[in-house]
C-alpha cells in the first residue's frame, strides 16, 4: 500500500494545489476518491438496512452474501478492465469485449459436457470452479498472450480478433449446450445470464479469497502499470519487462473474469462503463487511483442500482439488463467520440 | 561503453541495418547523420533493446542487451525515440518523474525530486512544469521528453532527433546541454541530427549512414567535406570554414 499512497511520479501536494487552483471547480483525485468511497459505503449501508422489518439477524444474514458478491464482482470487473486497457494500449477495450467472458462460459460448458451430467452434479462445486479457473488461465495465456504481447497491438486488430473470438466461443458453447441433457443444462444456465439474485453463494468465500490475492499482486505491479502507459518502448527503456508484465497480468485477469462470471454471469459493457467513468473522474496518471475509483464506482452502480430496483421499482431481476443498457450506450458514445483513434 | 558488432535488422528481405559496427568507449558527443530511411532510428532502437536484433550483437558496458535484465540496462542506457505517444494524460513534471523509475521503482526519494528539478531547469521547463503535455507546444513537449531521458541519468544516452520542433535558441541550448553532459558529467551521448551544422558545431565524432550501412565514421573535419556529404545525401553542397566553424550549405 505504501508505495501507491505516495505519488508514483513526481507530483507534490503543492503541485496539486497549484493545479486545482487553476481548475477551480474540479476536485482533486483524492477528494474524488473520498467522495466515491462515501457513496459506496452509503449504498452498502442502505442496501443492508432499508426496509428491514422483524428479525434483523435473519435479514442481514440473507443480504450479506449478496452484498459481498456485488462488491467482489464489481471490483473484479473494474480491476480487470483498467489493467487490460493499459496492457492493450487503449481505453476502449475490456476483457468481456475481447471475449474473455465467453471463453469462460465455453470452458464451463465443456467441463460439464466432458464430465457428463452425473459427475458434474456430484463434483464439489468449489473444486469444479478451481479447475475451470485454472483452464481459463491457461487458455487466456495461450490465446491472448501473443495478441497482447506482440510488437503491434493496434486497436482495430485487437477489437476485431476479440469480437470474432467472443462470437466463436459463445456459439460453440451454445452448440454444446444443445447437446447436453436438460439436467446438465439446468446446472449451467444460471451462469449464462447476468443475475444478481441467483448469486452462487457456495463460491463466495473462495471467490473473495482469490480476489484478495489477485488484488495484492496487482498492487505490487501498479508502479509498472503507470510506466507502461507511457508506451511499450518507453517502458522498456525505463526497465519494465513488458512481456513478463503482460503475461502475469493476463493470468490474473483470467482469474478475475472467472470469478465474476462464475458468481453472477457475463456483463459485457459494465467494465468499460466503470473504467471510463473512473478515468473521467480521477484521470489515468496513477493506476492506484484509477483502479480504486473504478472499483468504487462499480460498487456504487451494482449495490446502489440493486437497492433502487428492488426497493423503489420492486423489480427483482433487471439490474444486469439496466447495467448492460447504460454500459452499451457508454461504449457507443466512446467509439463515436474517439472515432477509433 | 556502447559496442555494436555487425548489427543487422531485416524486414523481409530488406536489410534496413546492414552489419553496422561501432564502439563508443569514452565520453563525448557522437552525431549520426544520413538521409531518411538510412536506418539511423533502427540502429539506435536495436542498441537500446527496443527492437529485436536479427544479426550481430550490441553490448552496453559489456552486457549483451538481449540477455541482460531490463532494469539493469535501464540504469546504464536511456533513449529518446523519434516519436513518443502517451496513453495517460500527464504533466511535464509527472513525465520527468518517470525518468527516475529505474532508480526508485516508483517511490521517489529526495534525490529523485532534486534530479527532476534539475532536468526541468536545464531544459527551461520550469514555467510549464505542471502543465499537461497535451497543452504544450511541440517544442516544449519535445524538451519535456528530453528532460525525462536526462533525469534517468544513465552514462549512455541515445537521442533520436532531439532537435525536432525546437526553435534556434532552444536547439542551440539543447546541443550545449549535450556538450556539458559529455564534458562535465562524462556521458556518452549519441544524437541523430539532420542539420549537419549542428553536428559540426557540437559533435566530436560523426557517423554517416546510408542504405543501412555505416559509410563514414570519424571526426568532424574528416567527415564533413563536400565529397563525403554529396555522396551520402546525393546532393551538391558547399563546405566552408566560417570564422573557424565548419559549415555546410546546400546549393540553391
Ligand atoms: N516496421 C517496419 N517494417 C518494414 N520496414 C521498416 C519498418 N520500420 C522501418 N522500416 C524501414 O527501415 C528503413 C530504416 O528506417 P529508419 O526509421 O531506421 O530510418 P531513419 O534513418 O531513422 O530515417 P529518418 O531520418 O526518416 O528518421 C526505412 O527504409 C524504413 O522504411
Ligand atoms: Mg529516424
Amino acid at each position: 500500500m505504501a508505495d501507491v499512497a505516495k505519488p508514483a511520479n513526481g507530483e507534490t501536494l503543492r503541485d496539486r494545489e497549484h493545479r486545482s487552483g487553476r481548475r477551480v471547480a474540479w476536485p482533486t483525485s483524492r477528494q474524488m476518491l473520498a467522495l466515491l468511497a462515501i457513496l459506496a459505503l452509503a449504498s452498502c449501508l442502505v442496501f443492508m438496512t432499508v426496509g428491514v422489518r422483524g428479525n434483523w439477524g435473519f435479514v442481514l444474514q440473507l443480504r450479506a452474501p449478496k452484498l459481498l458478491a456485488m462488491i467482489v464482482v464489481g471490483h473484479a470487473i473494474a480491476l480487470s478492465t483498467v489493467t487490460l486497457q493499459t496492457l492493450a494500449g487503449n481505453r476502449i477495450l475490456a476483457p468481456s469485449i475481447m471475449g474473455f467472458d465467453s471463453l469462460y462460459i465455453l470452458i464451463q460448458t465443456l467441463m460439464v459436457f466432458l464430465a457428463g451430467t452425473a459427475l458434474a452434479m456430484a463434483i464439489d462445486p468449489i473444486a469444479l470452479f478451481i479447475a475451470e479457473t485454472a483452464v481459463m488461465v491457461l487458455f487466456a495465456l495461450t490465446l491472448y498472450g501473443k495478441l497482447l504481447g506482440g510488437a503491434t497491438r493496434d486497436l482495430h486488430r485487437l477489437l476485431l480478433v476479440g469480437v470474432i473470438l467472443g462470437v466463436f466461443f459463445r456459439s460453440t458453447a451454445s452448440f454444446l449446450q444443445r447437446l447436453l441433457d436438460p439436467n446438465a443444462f439446468l446446472v449451467l444456465q444460471d451462469t449464462f445470464y447476468a443475475s444478481f439474485n441467483t448469486v452462487r453463494s457456495d463460491l463466495l468465500l473462495i471467490a473473495a479469497v482469490l480476489i484478495g490475492i489477485v488484488t495484492a499482486i496487482f498492487w505490487r505491479l501498479v508502479p509498472q502499470f503507470d510506466v507502461l502507459s507511457l508506451g511499450r518502448d518507453t517502458a522498456t527503456s525505463l526497465g519494465v519487462d513488458s512481456t513478463r508484465l503482460t503475461r502475469i497480468s493476463l493470468g490474473l485477469i483470467a482469474v478475475l473474469v472467472s470469478v465474476s462470471v462464475a458468481l453472477v454471469g457475463p456483463l459485457t459493457f459494465f467494465g468499460l462503463l466503470v473504467a471510463s467513468l473512473a478515468v473521467v473522474l480521477v484521470g489515468s496518471r496513477r493506476h492506484a487511483e484509477t483502479i480504486l475509483a473504478a472499483s468504487l464506482i462499480a460498487v456504487i452502480c451494482l449495490v446502489g442500482g440493486q437497492t433502487v430496483l428492488e426497493r423503489v421499482f420492486q423489480f427483482d431481476t433487471a439490474l444486469g439488463i439496466v447495467i448492460e443498457f447504460f454500459g452499451g450506450i457508454a461504449f457507443i458514445a466512446i467509439i463515436l467520440k474517439r472515432g477509433f483513434t | 561503453m556502447i559496442e555494436a558488432a555487425a548489427l543487422t535488422k531485416l524486414y523481409g528481405k530488406a536489410r534496413v541495418v546492414d552489419e553496422a559496427s561501432l564502439t563508443l568507449a569514452s565520453p563525448g558527443v557522437t552525431a549520426i547523420i544520413g538521409p531518411n530511411g538510412a536506418g539511423k532510428s533502427t540502429l539506435l532502437s536495436m542498441i537500446a533493446r527496443l527492437l529485436p536484433i536479427d544479426g550481430g550483437r550490441a553490448l552496453i558496458d559489456g552486457l549483451d542487451v538481449t540477455r541482460t535484465r531490463g532494469d539493469e540496462l535501464a540504469k546504464r542506457i536511456s533513449i529518446l525515440k523519434q516519436e513518443n505517444g502517451l496513453m495517460a494524460r500527464l504533466t511535464a513534471r509527472d513525465l520527468i518523474g518517470f525518468g527516475r523509475f529505474p532508480h526508485s521503482k516508483g517511490r521517489l526519494t529526495p534525490t529523485d525530486y532534486e534530479k527532476i528539478e534539475e532536468a526541468l531547469t536545464f531544459l527551461d521547463l520550469l514555467p510549464f512544469a505542471d502543465r499537461f503535455l497535451d497543452e504544450m507546444s511541440g517544442g516544449q513537449r519535445q524538451r519535456a521528453f528530453v528532460a525525462m531521458v536526462l533525469a534517468q541519468d544513465t552514462r549512455a544516452i541515445l537521442l533520436d532527433e532531439p532537435l525536432n520542433n525546437l526553435d534556434m535558441r532552444h536547439a542551440v541550448a539543447m546541443m550545449r546541454l549535450m556538450r556539458r553532459a559529455a564534458d562535465e558529467l562524462g556521458k556518452i551521448v549519441v544524437v541523430v541530427l539532420h542539420d549537419i551544422n549542428f553536428a559540426c558545431a557540437y559533435a566530436d565524432r560523426i557517423i554517416a549512414m546510408q542504405g543501412g550501412r555505416i559509410v563514414v565514421d570519424g571526426p568532424v573535419e574528416e567527415v564533413v567535406s563536400e565529397e563525403t556529404i554529396e555522396a551520402v545525401f546525393g546532393l551538391p553542397v558547399m563546405v566552408r570554414d566560417v570564422e573557424g566553424q565548419r559549415t555546410c550549405l546546400f546549393r540553391a
